[in-house]
């Protein structure tokens, strides 16, 4: 993986301290380069509970029962995991409870697996059919606001908010 | 005690449910969609239950999301062989997760009930317990009786911090009269927080 400049180094730090502050006390994930940092970050912290997911809608799930519990949670997943969640979706869109996703793109810049392109090209239209905001991100310090912003409407206004990391900031994967 | 399509004992669902709901003390309570919600509410609505209308695959999931946002209480999920089946991943999610104070009940009549009673896959010899412990959960057990229910709720009553415990009660292939709860998402959702004192946005 390639990385640019030292803001796009140092932004899962950033983000992850934005989410402490807006007391987001519950991670979960489906393993994923571009997440690694952030999912070590949540890991090393006491104070946060971490799931590791087998598939990515249960997530959507378990972060609601979480707001139901009182708990604000962030789901982390790489664009190919957005369309395993669709329908679980409907859980907090309906029950109209705050959901905040983090997603790393794949597919649309620099990609060299075709696999990972229709799924890519895909996420931010299903996202948004089945009534999830979208926030993109294209630089280091695009996602640390963009994932301030998101906090903020997924918690303060009941939406749910996918921030979608572009494959630009990401870099190429390397073999 | 009825005996079902196998030949064996099976359980009358909303007697079962009914106990279970009886002895819950300050549980919380989630529903998979479909009968088990219906079931649930037919033993009396609770704003500590919180019934899913939708969302198939999910009920288990939120019940660990408000087993871990709520350490101090015990969370029962009810649900039903075809919503577990279709989250069958979530049994290694929720294992490896190990919450000691969720238990998961699976009401099995081996068929979906919703759709029209087709067989479902616990009805050709998937063994959801035997999953359950494979994966890792603290306490598995099925059951086929009245009597191995109160034993199962006397067994474990004394137990605080055991679990994730999964118990998959195998009832009769009936459809008993609907007993429907809000399908209000938000309404549901405000109450249930409420009941924790947690106030709406």
């Amino acid at each position: 993986m390639t990385t640019a400049t030292g803001a796009s180094t140092s932004w899962p730090l950033e983000v992850f301290d934005r989410l402490r502050q807006a007391d987001v006390r519950h991670v979960s994930y489906v393993p994923d380069a571009g997440h690694s940092r952030l999912i070590e970050l949540s890991i090393g912290d006491p104070g946060v509970v971490t799931t590791m997911l087998t598939t990515e809608e249960e997530g959507i799930a378990v972060a609601t029962g979480a707001w139901l519990g009182g708990m604000r949670s962030v789901v982390l997943m790489q664009s190919s995991g957005v369309g395993n969640c669709i329908n679980m979706l409907s859980l907090p869109v309906q029950t109209r409870s705050p959901l905040l996703m983090i997603v790393t793109m794949r597919g649309e810049w620099g990609e060299f697996n075709p696999w990972q392109v229709p799924m890519g090209q895909a996420t931010e239209a299903v996202l948004t059919a089945i009534g999830v905001q979208v926030i993109r991100a294209d630089t280091g310090d695009d996602v640390i606001a963009a994932v301030t912003q998101a906090t903020a409407m997924a918690y303060d206004a009941d939406q749910q908010v996918a921030v979608l990391i572009s494959q630009k900031l990401l870099g190429k994967k390397t073999w | 005690m009825v005996t079902g399509g196998s030949g064996r004992s099976r359980l009358d669902r909303r007697e079962a449910v009914a106990r279970l709901v009886a002895t819950r003390g300050d549980a919380l309570i989630v529903t998979g969609l479909g009968s088990p919600s219906y079931d649930v509410h037919a033993a009396g609505d609770h704003d500590g239950n919180y019934y899913l209308w939708g969302a198939m695959g999910g009920a288990a999931l939120v019940g660990l999301g408000i087993a871990l946002a709520q350490p101090e209480r015990r969370v029962i999920v009810i649900t039903g062989d075809g919503e577990q089946l279709m989250a069958f991943g979530a049994l290694a999610t929720i294992a490896v997760a190990a919450p000691s104070n969720l238990d998961i009940v699976v009401l099995d009549n081996e068929h979906y009930g919703e759709t029209g009673m087709q067989a479902s896959p616990t009805g050709h010899g998937v063994d959801l317990a035997a999953a359950a412990a494979a994966t890792g959960f603290a306490d598995t057990t099925t059951v086929r009786s009245l009597d191995e229910v109160e034993a199962l709720i006397n067994r474990r009553a004394g137990e605080t911090r055991t679990g994730p415990r999964f118990s998959v009660l195998k009832i009769e292939v009936d459809a008993p009269p609907r007993s429907l709860p809000p399908r209000d998402a938000v309404f549901i959702k405000n109450r249930f927080r409420a009941h924790l004192g947690h106030p709406p946005n």
